[in-house]
């Protein structure tokens, strides 16, 4: 079944904040075997000019993965999350995650499509501080893989 | 700055999925469960995309020299990296290129990353600014 069109464009209100925890960075930089200190250390964190530790660049999946559940999840969009493959990743930018900070997530479906019987589902989320200061913008395609 | 990286080597086990699978969240059971991957038509278990995709983050943070130096990161997964269930695993090559300096001054990295000679990302990119 094909997914929703309807859905290209819409935006869902803002999560409930996010907390980034110290260990939360220590446990994912050492799941990723990424040692330098500016990931564990907060005094060489803050001798670098990072107020605590500092997030490895696709740290911020691990709060958005969850945030655009309720995008994918959502039964009128039509996804069968057990058909559904990573296709596309990007992260743009404004500055590192640091532990200590609040994130908030605003999801939007930017694009559906379908080609080869495959669907194609790009949302984007815009994590920014509970101010509405932006900290990074993610890009997520999934692909959702046609029957047979 | 030198305009190629020397290939890193990434080895990759059963029990790296496991930590992962924790520490992000993802418990996706393809990642875990050889039954599950063979009933949704893989080989077998396969590596999380958005681990092959922070281990070719931790060369480009290591090029780069800092975490806030990454400017845009993006990849296209384009193959699945299968993990045997051995004490080895299996192994993710990482290769990054100087692709062009920008009119900001940021470096743009052409990036690879390869599992059993296959390329398992495409159009694989970081800008990175100096620090």
């Amino acid at each position: 079944m094909p997914l929703d069109q309807s859905f290209v464009g819409r935006s869902w209100p803002p999560t409930e904040p996010y907390l980034v925890g110290r260990e939360k960075i220590r446990e994912f930089a050492r799941a990723i075997g990424a040692t330098d200190a500016e990931y564990h250390d907060p005094e060489a964190a803050r001798a670098l000019g990072y107020t605590d530790v500092v997030a490895p660049p696709t740290f911020p999946v691990a709060i958005t993965m969850p945030a655009s559940r309720e995008v994918v999840a959502d039964p009128a969009l039509g996804v069968d999350y057990s058909r559904v493959v990573h296709g596309d990743q990007r992260f743009a930018y404004t500055r590192p995650v640091v532990a200590g900070d609040a994130l908030v997530c605003v999801n939007t479906v930017e694009d559906i499509t379908s080609r080869g019987g495959h669907d194609f589902l790009t949302t984007r989320t815009d994590v920014t501080t509970e101010a509405g200061e932006p900290v990074v913008t993610v890009w997520s395609k999934l692909v959702v893989r046609g029957e047979g | 700055m030198t305009a190629q990286l020397e290939p890193q080597t990434f080895r990759v086990t059963r029990a790296d999925l496991v930590r992962y699978a924790g520490a992000s969240g993802d418990f996706n059971p393809i990642h875990w469960s050889e039954r599950t991957a063979n009933a949704v038509g893989l080989p077998g278990v396969i590596a999380h995309g958005m681990y092959t995709m922070a281990l070719v983050g931790r060369a480009v943070t290591a090029w780069a020299g800092a975490a806030d130096a990454v400017v845009e990161f993006s990849v296209r997964f384009s193959r699945p990296v299968p993990v045997p269930d051995t004490d080895e695993g299996t192994e993710v090559v990482v290769t990054a290129a100087v692709k062009e300096v920008t009119e900001e001054g940021h470096t743009r990295l052409s990036l690879t990353a390869t599992c059993n000679g296959d390329k398992v990302l495409s159009m694989a990119q970081a800008l990175v600014r100096k620090r």
